[in-house]
C-alpha cells in the first residue's frame, strides 16, 4: 500500500528543469529516504508532496503526485493536504511564542478553541516527540529558551499535533549536534509506527540507520530507489555505487 | 602650495569644525529655548485655557487639540498603512505592474511638500466635503501626509519576519489571514510601533497643513467636527503678537514643551527598536 | 495513534466542518480584498491631489496667462499675479542654505564615519536625529529670536528677516537629512577600498577625501539632494525669519517670500482667481519637487547599474 504515487513528475524554477520524469512510490508507514548530493532535487521533492513549493514563484508542475489515490495538484485542498502532511525543516523554527502556544498553533489556525481538548492534544503531541518530560514544568515560557535539539522536537511535536498521516523532514538533524541527532534517530523507531515518514537527508549513515526505503538522486533524476540495504549494500546503478562509497557529492 | 601634511591638518580641522558646528547649533538651540521657556512652564501653564483677551494663558486646549489630531490620524492612517503594507508583502505578486503603481504613488506622496497637503485639504475636505476647519479635516489631510512613512516602515518589519515562520505555519495548513494576524502582525510589531512614534512626531511637528485645515480656534474641541489649535499652531500665532515680555516668555514656554515632547518620542522610539533588536530571531 | 486520542481525526468531515470551512474562506477572501482597496488610497489620493492641482489653478493660468503668472514681478491680487519674486526667494533662500548646510554636513557625516570613536558617535547620533525631529516652527522660533537679530546688528539692515536668515534657518535644518543619508552611504563602501589605499601609504584624511568619498558619490547626492526638497518644501520656519514681502529681493540681505509662504499666508482667506493663483504657485513649487525627485532616480539608477 503506498501514501504518495508520483507518475512522470516534472519541475521547472523557471527555465532550470529541476527534476526529471521522476517516477516513485512511497509505501505506507515506512521511512523513505532521499539521499543525493546538494542541488539534486530531493529537497525540491520533499516539497513538492505538500505543495510548498507553491510559495515559490515561478514554479512549474508536470505530471501527477497522488496521496491515498487523489491527485494533490488537482483534486485536493491545499490546506486540507498541509493538515495531513505536517513538514519539519532543516533548521528548527519555533514561532516566537510559548511552547504550548507553538504545539496548539496548527490546531488553533483550524478553529479549535477548546481549551481542554488543546491540553490534551499539546501533551499528546509532547509525548509522541519524546519532548514532554523535558517541558511539562514550563510549557508557557518563550519556545526560543529550549536547546537547538529540543526545539527540532518541539517542531515534530508541533506537526505531530495536527494527526497526521505522513511527516516530511527536510534534512531535521542538519543544524543539531550529534547527541541532539542522537535523540532524534530514536525518536524516529516510535515515528515509523504510526505515520509515513519521508526524510531528506545529507548523512548516509543517518539513512542506514533508520530508513526501510532509500531512494538516490542525482542532477534532477531518480537514479535508483528500493529496500534500503539493497540500496548500500548492492546498488545496481554505477552513480549510486560511486556516491556511496564517497566517490563524489 | 601646501604640502600633503598641511592640507591634511587643514581639511582634519575643517571636519572637527564642522562636527563641532554641528552640536553647537543643537546645543544652542534647544539650550536657548529650554533655559528661556522652563521656568514658565508649570502646572498652571500646562492646564490652563487661553483666552485672546490675555486673562488665561495655559496651552491646555492646544495640547488636547494636539492629542485630539494625533488620535485621529493614526486612527485613520494607522490601519490603512498596515493593510497596504501587508497587501504589498503578503498577496501582491512582487515586481507586478500593480506594486510598481501603488509603490510609485506612495513615494510621489512621501514626495510632496506638506504645504501642498494643506492647500488641497483646505478645499477638498473643508470645502468640497464641507467638514469645516475641523480636527476631521485636518486629521484626514495629516493622515495622507504620515501614510508614506507607515506603509514603508512596515513593510519593511513585515519583510524582516522570517521566511521560516510563514513555511512552518503553511506547513502545518494554516491559511493566509490566520498566519499574518497570529504570526507575522505580532513578530513585526515593534517595527509597526516605531513607524507609529515616528508618525507621531510628524503629526505633532507639522504646522502649515493644519492650520489650514483645522483653523486655529484656540479653545477644547468639543468634538472632531469643530475647529482646534495645535501646539505648533499655536507658537506660530504667538510669535506673530510679541509685545510683552509675557507674551516672550509664553512663546519660549511653548516652545520648551515642543522640544520635550520631541525628546519624549526619540526615546520611546529608541526603547522600542533596542527592544526590537534584542527580539531572537 | 488509537481511536480515543484526543486529536479529533481529519478524516471526519461532517457537514458542520464543511460550513465552517466555507465561512472561513469567504472571510480570507473578504480581507484580501480589504487590504487591496487599502493599498489603492494611496493610489487614489494622488490623483486627487493631482487633479486638484490642476484643475483649480487653470482659472488663473487662463485669467493671467502661464508667462505672466511665471515671469511676472508683481504680486497685486486680484488684479496681477506674478510670482517670479516668490520663485526667487525659494531658488535663493535655497541655494544659500545649500551653500552653508550641505559642506557643513558632508563633513560631518565623515566625521562620525570615520574620525570620531565609537562612544562620541553613540552620543552625537541621537543628537542629530533629536535635530531632525524638532518641528520647524520651533527652528523658526528660534531663528526670529536669535539669528534675525544677530543680523540687524552684524550687517546692520533696518530688519533682519531677510533671505539670509532664512537660509540660516534651512542650513540647520537640512543638516540632520545630509549627515544621516551621507554617514550611511559612507559606511557602506566596501573596507578593502579603504585598506588598498591605506596600504599604499596615502594618509587617513587622503583616503578619505579621494577615495571614500567619490565611492559614496550616490550616497552623499541622495542627501544632498533630499535636504534640498526639504528646504524648498518648508514653509512655516522661512515665514517666521524672511519678511515675506512679495517684491523682488535685490540681495540676500533683503526680505523675500517663498513660494511655501505665499501659499500659507494667503490661502486662508483667498477666494475666486485669487485661490487659483496660490494653487498654480502650487504647481509651481511641486514642479521643482518633481524636478528634484527625478534627479533622485537618475542618480539611483546609475548606482544600480
Amino acid at each position: 500500500m503506498n501514501t504518495f504515487d508520483i507518475k512522470n513528475l516534472d519541475l521547472f524554477y523557471g527555465d532550470n528543469h529541476a527534476l526529471k520524469s521522476i517516477n516513485l512510490a512511497i509505501p505506507h508507514k515506512q521511512v523513505t529516504a532521499f539521499i543525493g548530493p546538494s542541488g539534486c532535487g530531493k529537497s525540491t521533492l520533499l516539497r513538492t508532496l505538500n505543495r510548498m513549493n507553491d510559495l515559490i514563484a515561478g514554479v512549474t508542475i508536470k505530471g501527477s503526485v497522488k496521496f491515498d489515490d487523489a491527485d494533490i495538484y488537482a483534486d485536493v485542498d491545499v490546506r486540507k493536504l498541509r493538515t495531513r502532511c505536517g513538514m519539519v525543516f532543516q533548521k528548527p523554527n519555533p514561532f516566537p511564542m510559548s511552547i504550548w502556544e507553538n504545539v496548539a498553533f496548527g490546531q488553533k489556525a483550524q478553529g479549535l478553541t477548546d481549551k481542554k481538548q488543546l491540553d490534551a492534544i499539546v501533551e499528546e503531541a509532547l509525548r509522541s516527540a519524546a519532548l514532554w518530560d523535558e517541558v511539562k514544568d514550563r510549557l508557557h515560557t518563550h519556545a526560543f529558551g529550549l536547546s537547538g535539539g529540543q526545539q527540532q522536537r518541539l517542531c515534530i511535536a508541533r506537526t505531530i499535533a495536527m494527526k497526521p498521516d505522513v511527516i516530511l523532514m527536510d534534512e531535521p538533524t542538519s543544524a543539531l549536534d550529534p547527541i541532539a541527532t542522537a535523540k532524534i534517530e530514536s525518536l524516529m523507531e516510535n515515528l515509523r509506527k504510526e505515520f509515513t515518514v519521508v526524510i531528506v537527508t545529507h548523512s548516509m549513515s543517518q539513512a542506514k540507520r533508520i530508513a526501510d526505503k532509500t531512494a538516490f538522486f542525482l542532477m534532477g533524476e531518480l537514479i535508483e530507489h528500493g529496500e534500503t540495504q539493497q540500496i548500500f549494500n548492492e546498488p545496481n546503478d554505477s552513480r549510486t555505487r560511486g556516491y556511496i562509497s564517497g566517490d563524489f557529492g | 602650495m601646501l604640502s600633503r601634511n598641511q592640507k591634511d591638518l587643514v581639511l582634519n580641522g575643517l571636519i572637527w569644525l564642522s562636527a563641532i558646528f554641528t552640536v553647537f547649533f543643537l546645543l544652542w538651540i534647544v539650550f536657548y529655548i529650554v533655559s528661556n521657556g522652563i521656568a514658565y512652564v508649570d502646572w498652571a501653564f500646562i492646564t490652563d485655557n487661553y483666552s485672546r483677551t490675555g486673562d488665561e494663558v495655559g496651552i491646555w486646549p492646544m495640547i488636547v487639540s494636539t492629542i485630539y489630531m494625533v488620535a485621529l490620524s493614526l486612527a485613520i492612517a494607522a490601519p490603512i498603512g498596515v493593510m497596504t503594507a501587508i497587501y504589498l508583502t503578503e498577496y501582491a505578486k512582487a515586481g507586478s505592474a500593480l506594486v510598481k503603481v501603488i509603490r510609485f504613488c506612495t513615494e510621489s506622496l512621501a514626495g510632496i511638500p506638506s504645504i501642498i497637503y494643506g492647500l488641497f485639504g483646505l478645499t477638498f475636505f473643508v470645502g468640497v466635503l464641507g467638514l469645516g476647519f475641523s480636527i476631521l479635516a485636518g486629521a484626514l489631510t495629516l493622515a495622507i501626509l504620515i501614510l508614506p512613512v507607515i506603509i514603508r516602515t512596515s513593510e519593511e518589519a513585515i519583510i524582516a519576519v522570517p521566511l521560516a515562520y510563514r513555511e512552518a505555519s503553511y506547513g502545518l495548513g494554516a491559511s493566509r489571514l490566520y498566519t499574518i494576524v497570529r504570526l507575522i502582525l505580532p513578530a513585526a510589531m515593534p517595527g509597526i510601533a516605531t513607524a507609529l512614534v515616528l508618525s507621531i512626531g510628524r503629526i505633532i511637528g507639522e504646522s502649515a497643513p493644519v492650520f489650514l485645515t483645522a483653523g486655529m480656534v484656540a479653545s477644547i474641541p468639543g468634538s472632531i467636527f469643530d475647529s482646534g489649535r495645535t501646539l505648533t499652531v499655536h507658537l506660530y500665532m504667538l510669535t506673530t503678537e510679541l509685545y510683552t515680555q509675557h507674551d516672550w516668555n509664553m512663546a519660549f514656554a511653548t516652545a520648551t514643551v515642543l522640544i520635550v515632547l520631541v525628546l519624549m518620542i526619540n526615546l520611546i522610539t529608541k526603547l522600542i527598536s533596542s527592544r526590537f533588536n534584542k527580539a531572537s530571531y | 495513534m488509537s481511536s480515543t486520542s484526543a486529536i479529533p481525526s481529519s478524516e471526519v468531515v461532517s457537514k458542520k466542518a464543511m460550513q465552517r470551512c466555507k465561512r472561513r474562506d469567504f472571510v480570507e477572501q473578504a480581507f484580501h480584498l480589504l487590504f487591496m482597496l487599502s493599498a489603492f488610497i494611496g493610489v487614489l489620493s494622488v490623483i486627487t491631489i493631482g487633479f486638484f492641482l490642476v484643475t483649480e489653478s487653470i482659472d488663473a493660468v487662463e485669467y493671467a496667462g502661464m508667462s505672466n503668472i511665471v515671469f511676472g514681478l508683481e504680486w497685486l491680487p486680484p488684479a496681477l499675479f506674478g510670482i517670479a519674486p516668490m520663485i526667487v526667494g525659494s531658488l535663493v533662500s535655497t541655494a544659500v542654505a545649500v551653500v552653508i548646510g550641505v559642506p557643513i554636513g558632508i563633513l560631518t557625516a565623515v566625521f562620525l564615519a570615520e574620525i570620531a570613536p565609537k562612544a562620541l558617535v553613540n552620543v552625537l547620533r541621537p543628537a542629530i536625529e533629536l535635530l531632525a525631529g524638532i518641528p520647524s516652527v520651533v527652528y523658526g522660533f528660534f531663528g526670529l529670536v536669535v539669528i534675525v537679530p544677530l543680523i540687524e546688528q552684524v550687517f546692520n539692515v533696518p530688519s533682519g528677516s531677510t533671505i539670509l536668515a532664512g537660509s540660516i534657518v534651512l542650513a540647520i535644518m537640512i543638516l540632520p537629512t545630509v549627515i544621516v543619508v551621507s554617514e550611511t552611504s559612507l559606511r557602506a563602501v566596501p573596507k578593502t577600498y579603504k585598506e588598498g589605499a591605506l596600504a599604499l601609504g596615502a594618509s587617513k584624511i587622503y583616503t578619505i577625501f579621494n577615495v571614500l568619498l567619490p565611492a559614496a558619490r550616490s550616497g552623499v547626492l541622495t542627501g544632498v539632494i533630499l535636504g534640498i526638497a526639504r528646504a524648498v518644501g518648508e514653509t512655516m520656519a522661512i515665514i517666521m525669519v524672511m519678511g515675506n514681502a512679495p517684491a523682488m529681493p535685490g540681495s540676500i540681505l533683503e526680505p523675500a517670500r517663498s513660494l511655501t509662504a505665499n501659499i500659507a499666508l494667503e490661502m486662508s482667506y483667498a477666494t475666486g482667481i485669487h485661490s487659483s493663483a496660490l494653487y498654480a504657485t502650487g504647481v509651481v513649487l511641486l514642479l521643482f519637487v518633481m524636478m528634484l525627485n527625478g534627479l533622485l532616480m537618475y542618480i539611483n539608477r546609475e548606482r544600480v547599474k
